[in-house]
């Protein structure tokens, strides 16, 4: 079976630094992986490339066996076939309303039809939002700004999810909704890539583990065998420096 | 009738008076919100594509005799929406996340390379006195007299009612479309935008046609108020217009609307009342004769500065600037040092030779050039302070340099001093003007700053220059601002050669200085600033205290630069030399080619001295081959050439915002760098 994404050998960076040493990973559909690595390590590079917000300058990015793009950065394509990706950090239009930000992604993916519906899922999912939806995001907290980009993502249920660095910023009692939140649309066929420093909540929620250092995937595995292995290697690391 | 009924028949017949030319500030105002909600550019090449468009109306319906539709559909519909296709994908894609000043200086630049480009490509000449006929049939000559005070125009209650419609269309476009809203979603971030699925290139490329379709509307619909076609009316307008636009802060279509009329409404009714006030109080007189022509400035200049909302809020950023590569400290740094030794070496002997050329062989004219190319790389350097160190843009740089030259003036033709003196005199002048320029305008940022600073510059051109105790009033317009060469001991700087040697000497002293200034506390501040002010001010910066430096360290070397150039040519030359808007592209040239650079500065001002004359009337090769008879038919180079090269630099310029000569520094340094990590690979 194609996987619905895969990096075959992929190098990336940010001008004349570099970030990713050839990379390769594939996520089936309907499977979930977790990305794990000390900071610094590649990984919201990673996460930046697989949704084509990066163009690798080597190597060959796939969703479902074909090549998107060719080698420009073109998020939209990937958004377009399944391909979600909620970005680490604040990631909102701050000058735009919640619900205009909300309705920028809903509109594409549902239709002027669907749009109310999909905002009622959103304002259930974090009723803070609902309060707020007439607020401009600049003016939110930022943990709300994290709920507002999630929503954005997790109403839409993509083939594959992209998600980097979920938890940052957000109150325990969110985080735990928002894992139990992303094993329903997982169980409902969402395929995942989660990058996370709450390793914990990744590797149990997740089939496979990759763990990264320094620009390269140097272990892939059950995600039950990860934790040894992290730990193992970060105090490698550790003692190395 | 009593005098309270012919006061408020005055007023209402000043407001109705004022309502079309305020319909225009609206339109232009309208444009502009339009660009800057929908790319996110402070498009001061408004005005020279809704130029494009007259001409080009002009010319198919007067010149060609089309009818008037076909000619709007042509130049407005047809002609402006392709600029803007153009313009889209050849810059600013290319500019979508780069800094508000790089999109500045690619506006002016634009601003005019395009009028010039379409004169050269269409052959047209604007013919003074020819007006161009506005789009309604008779549309001058058939009035309409609603009130019985005031006789509107068949024209103007057109353009008026465009305007309403547009603010109405368009403010409906923005709060109803998604496609509005993708629009104001790419300025923010474009890579959030293709996050939500949209696609973020041809998003803005809609949003360029469309802003360039307005801009040609609003050209062809404001050209028969002009007597003639002259783009810099067009970009004087523009500036005007930036009032009204501002009290709609750059985003609020309605508010521009009502800015636009509210400016034609204050500046009609205070044209009714002051000139008859003044017959009865003698002490408005002059305030009457000066402030009228200036009256759009200082409104602008009141607005930016009482205006506590204007200014206040920070530029959103990209959530994901992170994607961009991050800005590459200055190539100097990353060289190999044998490179930095080579290209010392190099430099030493480039100017040894040019000097031992120009010292021993050139005659009055090459002189006079290279002179010129050293005294504006002293101005320059004043670029360099302010925008390359201190991250803000100033459009003033030539009223600063203006007042050095008029201090000089003044002090040798009334008291006699002597010029080098006043030159220093002249410096601390400007200093003192440009720190206390820069109070009121410190809480500004980006484009607010530029565009205050732009309308200090026309005040000083349309108020200040005009006094006697300034520009020499009537008497200067007689004798002409004379300055004399300085004379120290037994050196007479009347003497071309001896006066280079001064230049060249300030230019050094200068350079040193900025150098010194850039490694000191004063430019490490200034580079924490540009990087964020509140990170500097969590650690006790005083943002205040360095601009307030910045600014007048600023103004002092353009104020010395100033005056040298006014020695160096006997004549302050006012306009020509320091006019506000010959002065803009001081900043266009020098961030172009490289702002944060000393050399950069020296760049440009042989760029702006030399280029023309070395190579593109091909001086230098008729040098080579001794004598204008070997030159080949080739040259010389078309004058219209050098405003396409000057869109290829600003097509260069939005791909290495860095500025092009640090840019092919890196360039060369990388390579350098790779050969010799080979050949030392190879060794070992």
């Amino acid at each position: 079976m194609t996987p619905i994404l895969e990096l075959r050998d992929v190098e990336a960076g940010y001008g004349p630094f570099r970030a990713l040493f050839g990379v390769s990973l594939a996520v089936e559909a309907a499977e979930a992986v977790a990305l794990v690595g000390a900071n610094g390590a590649g990984k919201t590079t990673l996460a930046r490339v697989a949704s084509g917000l990066v163009a690798p300058s080597a190597g060959t990015v796939l969703v479902d066996g074909e090549e998107i793009g060719s080698g420009r950065p073109s998020a939209w394509r990937f958004v377009r076939a399944g391909v979600a990706h909620a970005p680490e950090g604040r990631s909102v239009f701050a000058s735009l309303t919640v619900e205009e930000n909300l309705a920028l992604s809903f509109h594409r993916a549902f239709g002027r039809a669907g749009l109310a519906g999909a905002l009622d899922r959103a304002y259930e999912l974090f009723p803070r939002l609902g309060e707020r939806r007439t607020q401009v995001a600049g003016t939110l907290s930022g943990g709300e700004q994290r709920m507002l980009s999630l929503a954005r993502v997790l109403v839409e249920s993509p083939r594959l999810l992209i998600a980097d660095e979920l938890s940052l910023g957000l109150a325990p009692m969110i985080v735990d909704q928002v894992f139990e939140t992303l094993g329903r649309i997982r169980a409902a066929g969402t395929a995942l890539l989660i990058v996370e420093q709450q390793v914990g909540h990744a590797l149990e929620l997740c089939d496979r583990a990759a763990v990264m250092e320094h620009g390269l995937i140097t272990w892939q595995g059950p995600s039950n065998e990860a934790g040894a292995v992290l730990e193992s290697r970060l105090f490698e690391t550790g003692a190395a420096r | 009738m009593s005098g309270a009924a012919g006061f408020f028949e005055d007023l209402f017949r000043g407001l109705l008076q004022g309502t079309p030319p305020g319909a225009v500030y609206a339109l232009i105002a309208l444009g502009f919100v339009l660009t800057y909600k929908t790319s996110g550019v402070f498009n001061l090449a408004f005005g020279a594509q809704a130029y494009i468009s007259a001409a080009m109306y002009f010319k198919a319906h007067t010149l060609w005799g089309w009818p008037k539709w076909a000619a709007l559909v042509v130049s407005a519909f047809v002609l402006a929406p392709l600029i803007g296709l153009v313009l889209e994908r050849l810059i600013f894609r290319h500019l979508r996340t780069a800094s508000a000043v790089s999109k500045l200086v690619v506006a002016l630049g634009l601003s005019v390379a395009l009028p010039e480009l379409f004169n050269q490509a269409a052959r047209f000449t604007a013919v003074a006195g020819r007006q161009i006929t506005g789009i309604m049939p008779d549309g001058s000559s058939v009035f309409y007299d609603p009130f019985g005070v005031y006789r509107f125009n068949r024209d103007e209650l057109a353009m008026m009612a465009v305007a309403l419609a547009a603010t109405l269309l368009l403010a409906a476009l923005f709060r109803f479309t998604m496609i509005g809203l993708a629009m104001r979603a790419v300025v923010e971030s474009p890579r959030m935008t293709e996050l939500s699925g949209i696609n973020a290139d041809r998003t803005s490329a809609f949003a360029w046609a469309l802003s360039s379709t307005f801009a040609g509307l609003a050209g062809v619909l404001i050209a028969p108020r002009f007597n003639s076609l002259i783009s810099t009316d067009f970009f004087t307008l523009v500036v005007i217009a930036v009032a009204a636009a501002a009290v709609g802060k750059l985003v609020s279509l309605p508010r521009a609307l009502l800015g636009g009329l509210g400016l034609g409404w204050f500046i009609a009714v205070f044209n009714t009342f002051l000139p008859r006030w003044s017959g009865d109080h003698t002490w408005l007189r002059p305030f009457q004769e000066n402030l009228t022509p200036s009256l759009p400035f200082v409104v602008l200049f009141a607005i930016l500065v009482l205006w506590r909302a204007i200014g206040r809020e920070r530029e959103a950023s990209d959530p994901l600037s992170g994607v961009d590569p991050p800005p590459p400290a200055l190539a100097a740094l990353e060289r190999h040092p044998k490179l930095t030794l080579f290209t010392r070496l190099f430099g030493v002997g480039f100017v040894a030779v040019v000097g031992s050329v120009v010292w021993f062989r050139a005659g009055v004219l090459w002189m006079h050039l290279v002179t010129t190319a050293v005294i504006m790389a002293v101005i320059y350097l004043s670029v360099t302070v302010i925008t390359g160190m201190a991250g803000q843009i100033s459009l003033c740089q030539g009223t600063f340099a203006a007042i050095g030259g008029f201090t000089i003036f003044q002090m040798a033709d009334r008291f006699n001093m002597s010029v080098l003196a006043a030159a220093l005199l002249g410096a601390g002048v400007a200093a003192a003007v440009g720190a206390l320029l820069s109070l009121p305008v410190l809480r500004l940022g980006g484009v607010w700053l530029a565009i205050a600073t732009l309308a200090f510059a026309f005040f000083f051109d349309a108020v200040m220059v005009k006094f006697s105790w300034v520009g020499g009033g009537t008497t200067a317009l007689l004798t002409g601002t004379r300055v004399p060469r300085p004379l120290v001991g037994p050196i007479d700087f009347a003497s071309d050669r001896a006066f280079l040697v001064l230049a060249v000497v300030v230019l050094v002293v200068v350079s040193v200085v900025v150098i010194q200034l850039r490694e000191g506390t004063v430019g490490r501040t200034l580079t924490a600033l540009r990087g964020s002010e509140v990170a500097a001010a969590s650690i006790g910066i005083s943002a205040a205290r360095a601009r307030i430096v910045a600014f007048a360290v600023s103004a002092a070397i353009a104020g010395l630069g100033g005056a040298l150039l006014s020695m160096h040519q006997q004549n302050v030359n006012y306009s020509t030399n320091f006019g506000p808007v010959n002065a803009l592209f001081w900043l266009v040239i020098v961030v172009a080619l490289g702002a944060r650079t000393v050399e950069g500065a020296i760049q440009a001002g042989a760029a702006f001295a030399l280029f023309e004359p070395l190579i593109l009337k091909g001086d230098l090769l008729a040098w080579i081959l001794r004598g204008d008879d070997h030159l080949p038919g080739l040259f010389p180079i078309p004058g219209s050439w050098r405003l396409v090269l000057f869109g290829m630099m600003a097509i260069q310029f939005a791909r290495h915002p860095e500025g092009l000569v640090e840019h092919g520094k890196r360039r060369s340094a990388a390579r350098i760098n790779r050969w010799l990590e080979a050949r030392e690979g190879a060794a070992s």
